[in-house]
């Protein structure tokens, strides 16, 4: 068990890198406490899993350190480290039982062939693998797989941190479920640090205490979720979390309040700072945004019922602002108008929150 | 023990290198230099040995029929095993398996053993002496194997391709001559590839199968070593001429030979 | 693996390939088995033998000996070509540029027609021209192909390793480039040594290649004629002579047709059982 901490770290997969665009990682600073649950969210290519090998030994970072409890482990190979990586594809030893599988680490590290045993049974019976202990598992189903490498995580006693690579790929859509309910649960029970990878929001926001949200190799925003959902600190965490993501709409500054056209909108704070900024947005979730009888004239363009609520997608100039109504209210068809919620009303200048 | 990692690669390929290096370099010396004294490298270059190739009929036209009868045959074999791999990938009918089982026994059928009995067959049919002779001679185990190799490839193909097409209403030969055959290229090189390196190696049917006319460049110069007392300039100068049309064909399809194989059935 | 739907019509797909295979392997197998039940004094006059032919090849020590020197050539070059081939895989580069220079020049014997290997052996083997044959009896060995059966033995077997060592390599390499990365990772974060890679990973993902490897060198070394033929001439004596070199001095040297020809399907039948029993034996666990 440990704190995991990134100083500073960068990583280029060229090797002398010169452009900006060399980076996959720019400049990551970032620590985990111990025994919590994290989720690394980010689209394909924001640079997710080459941290994830950085932290597991596979790839050293070009620049900067990592510690594990304020040991610099930079330079320690993947086996000293003592960590445990579950991959996007299920990894089995074909040849091995499911038994031998699980006791692959352990035999590996000399461990007495009692004290194998007995781990190699509880973790199969927190998995429900005891009844296949002693099939191959080369017949196992993709999700019997994806369990088998998670054992040979979770088998040894020391394991500082249990990581996983968009675990769930191919895994069926009803399975998926039960093992990230599963995943929860051996976390609650074992408690050791778990950093989950993915791209898909839901599996994030439903694994994790903590999201990191990366892009670009940068990571905008660490969070809870709620964190996340209400306060973006990026228009980027904005837009990617979120279904639909959140409205952007530009606008300028007016006595420390911003504006649209003329029509003030009370923000989450008074930005008491005249900002000189390229792009100054309102970033406001659907969810927040309601009809009233004044406020922001729209065109309505179109409606996208769902069933629990109604996506209304509306216009106001060349900005196209979504709305979230629930069923039953009503959406008005003669010069609609809308408002924000000021709470949840923020203002990013060039894609950073202003506060 | 990473660092030296390459050693083993490299003491391989010289100990491939060697014989080839003293074939060639013999090709560039005199006979009496081979028979007088050991050296190294040719002492007396001399081009002589690829002039009397070059402008000798006996000899070049050896070329012309080896290559005449390997085309042949690589064509008629991938051409064949087309769409019979096809139908070994995409149908179960009566006596498939069977019937891919016998293909592959005659993969094992030593090229001795039906020596003779070609040579009986072809003569009966007129086609002695001709290309078309050991072009289809070599069918024997070109085919199973281009049908084998083929057959891993289009079984990488989703079936769903087939049936996208049939439903967008190709006819069967437009959708296969349109769309599948693209699809599986590589698998096609790689066919060719092994017919053409099979056929162009064999030379016991080959030299059996003709006499003067279609007569391949390996057996002219098996002749001429074995007549002419020791030529051996010449005989290494014409053995270095044959290893270059492999080595263009190897050049061609060096990213696919590897997975070639591997997608090959068992 | 694809779901096949029944469909008699593909026979009329592979017509071709079976009118082909047939022409060329039954009637001169019809032939042969005509000749082997046969004798003649030429003139086309044939009388019927029976299995005289068949009983008195495998009774014959000429064709007992042929088969014993061509079991050991065979298993000889099996146990070093499939160990060395697969050894020189593992230590080949997986990406850059030193990948397609590997492997064309490996593939480059691949490519020689045999009996240029034949000839450019024997110029390289020779004791008195050959780079090779000064070599070795330059450091002190007495080396003759020509005169020791040993020496020509060893000649014959550093040739055909020479030969055929890239395709087991070549296969071996494919299987190898098959397997994900992810395996690696996970190899070296479960703790596993060179070894345990090598035989939980590498080698279970090898295994369907290396079995058409093993069967293809099997098969072919099983056929071997052009090669030793034009080395050694199946000498010094009869010490290099392998069942297809015996059986084309029976055939085309005695015009021993009967005997031939029963030799032949004798030879056939062994090869195919062989091949068989390989498969089989192989096959076995995936079984399971």
């Amino acid at each position: 068990m440990a704190k995991i901490t990134l100083d500073q770290v960068r990583h280029s997969y060229a090797q002398n890198p010169d452009d900006d665009l060399d980076w996959a990682l720019k400049e990551v600073d970032v620590t985990w406490s111990d025994g919590g649950a994290y989720a690394l969210l980010g689209p394909s290519g924001c640079g997710k899993t080459t941290l994830l090998n950085i932290i597991s030994g596979l790839l050293r970072p070009s620049r900067g350190r990592v510690l594990f409890d304020d040991r610099d482990i930079t330079d320690i190979p993947s086996d000293k480290r003592h960590i445990a990586q579950v991959f996007q594809f299920p990894v089995v030893y074909d040849t091995m039982t499911v038994f031998d599988n699980l006791a692959f680490p352990l035999r590996n590290r000399d461990v007495p062939q009692a004290q194998v045993d007995a781990r190699v049974h509880e973790i199969a019976k927190m998995l429900d693998l005891e009844e296949s202990l002693h099939n191959r598992a080369s017949h196992l189903t993709a999700d019997g797989k994806q369990k088998i490498s998670l054992g040979r995580g979770l088998v040894r006693s020391d394991v500082n941190v249990i990581m996983f690579d968009e675990p769930l790929t191919v895994i069926d859509p009803h399975l998926k479920w039960l093992l990230r309910s599963k995943l929860k649960e051996l976390h609650q029970q074992i408690g050791s640090t778990m950093i989950y990878v993915t791209h898909d929001q839901t599996e994030a926001l439903t694994f994790a205490d903590k999201v990191m949200v990366m892009h670009d190799g940068m990571v905008m925003q660490i969070g809870t979720p709620v964190e996340l959902f209400e306060k973006p600190k990026h228009t980027f965490v904005g837009h990617f979390i979120g279904s639909p993501g959140m409205n952007l709409l530009p606008c300028v500054i007016e006595n420390g309040y911003p504006s649209i056209d003329g029509h003030q909108i009370i923000s989450a704070q008074k930005l008491d700072i005249p900002e000189v900024a390229k792009r100054v947005e309102i970033g406001i979730r659907p969810e927040f945004v309601s009809f009233t009888p004044n406020g922001l004239p729209v065109e309505i363009v179109k409606i996208n019922d769902i069933g629990q609520y109604r996506i209304v997608e509306t216009r106001h100039k060349n900005t196209t602002i979504k709305i979230i109504v629930a069923e039953g209210l009503h959406i008005p068809t003669a010069d609609p108008k809308i408002s924000f919620d000021p709470a949840y009303t923020h203002v990013y200048a060039d894609g950073y929150i202003l506060t | 023990m990473k660092g030296f990692k390459w050693l083993t690669p490299t003491l391989y390929i010289l100990f491939l290198m060697l014989p080839i290096y003293w074939l060639i370099s013999m090709s560039f010396k005199t006979t009496n230099e081979i028979l007088g004294h050991f050296s190294l490298w040719p002492q007396e270059f001399t081009l002589d040995n690829y002039v009397k190739i070059f402008t000798d009929p006996t000899w070049y036209n050896g070329y012309f029929n080896s290559i005449t009868y390997v085309v042949i045959n690589t064509l008629i074999s991938v051409s064949v095993a087309l769409p019979a791999a096809y139908a070994f990938s995409r149908y179960r009918f009566l006596g498939d398996k069977h019937l891919f089982f016998w293909l592959l026994t005659n993969r094992m059928a030593p090229a001795a053993v039906f020596a003779l009995p070609f040579f009986q067959l072809y003569s009966a049919v007129g086609l002695f002496d001709t290309p078309w002779a050991v072009a289809l001679a070599h069918c024997l185990f070109n085919i199973p194997l281009a049908v084998w190799i083929l057959e891993g490839f289009m079984s990488g193909v989703p079936k769903e391709l087939d049936e996208t097409a049939f439903v967008d209403g190709y006819s069967f030969w437009r959708f296969f001559t349109k769309i599948f055959l693209p699809t599986i290229a590589a698998g096609i090189g790689v066919a060719m590839f092994f017919c053409f390196m099979f056929s162009w190696v064999e030379l016991l049917l080959a030299k059996t199968l003709t006499s003067v006319a279609a007569k391949p460049i390996a057996a002219t110069m098996t002749r001429t070593a074995s007549t002419a007392g020791y030529e051996l300039g010449l005989l290494a100068a014409a053995g270095t001429l044959t290893i270059i049309p492999g080595a263009i064909v190897i050049w061609f399809v060096r990213n696919n030979i590897a997975k070639g194989f591997a997608l090959g059935r068992v | 693996m694809i779901d096949k739907t029944t469909n008699q019509k593909a026979w009329f797909l592979v017509a071709p390939v079976v009118v082909l295979v047939a022409f060329n392997a039954l009637i001169p197998l019809m032939t042969v088995v005509n000749y082997s039940v046969q004798e003649t004094f030429g003139d086309n006059i044939f009388f019927w033998e029976g299995v005289k032919w068949f009983e008195q090849v495998l009774h014959s020590e000429r064709f007992h000996d042929s088969l014993l020197r061509q079991l050991s050539f065979t298993s000889i070059i099996l146990l070093i070509e499939v160990p060395l081939g697969v050894a020189v895989a593992l230590s080949m580069p997986k990406k850059g540029p030193w990948v397609s220079v590997c492997l064309v020049l490996m593939a480059l014997p691949l490519l020689i027609p045999w009996n240029v290997v034949g000839a450019m052996w024997n110029i390289f083997a020779l004791p008195d021209i050959g780079l090779l044959g000064r070599m070795i009896n330059g450091i002190g060995f007495d080396y003759n192909f020509t005169q020791q059966p040993t020496a020509a033995w060893f000649t014959v077997i550093l040739m055909d390793v020479w030969h055929w060592t890239s395709l087991v390599t070549l296969l071996a390499y494919a299987g190898l480039c098959s397997i994900p990365d992810a395996y690696y990772q996970a190899a070296r974060i479960d703790g596993a040594s060179s070894w345990s890679v090598f035989r939980y990973i590498q080698l279970p993902k090898m295994k369907r290649v290396l079995t058409i490897a093993i069967l293809l060198r099997f098969m072919d070394s099983f056929m071997i004629y052009t090669e030793p033929f034009v080395l050694t001439g199946g000498g010094p004596g009869n010490s290099t002579t392998f069942l297809s070199i015996d059986l084309v001095k029976i055939a085309l040297g005695q015009f021993d047709l009967g005997p031939a020809a029963a030799m032949s399907l004798i030879y056939f039948l062994i090869i195919l059982l062989l091949s068989w029993v390989f498969y089989t034996l192989m096959m076995r666990n995936e079984e399971q």
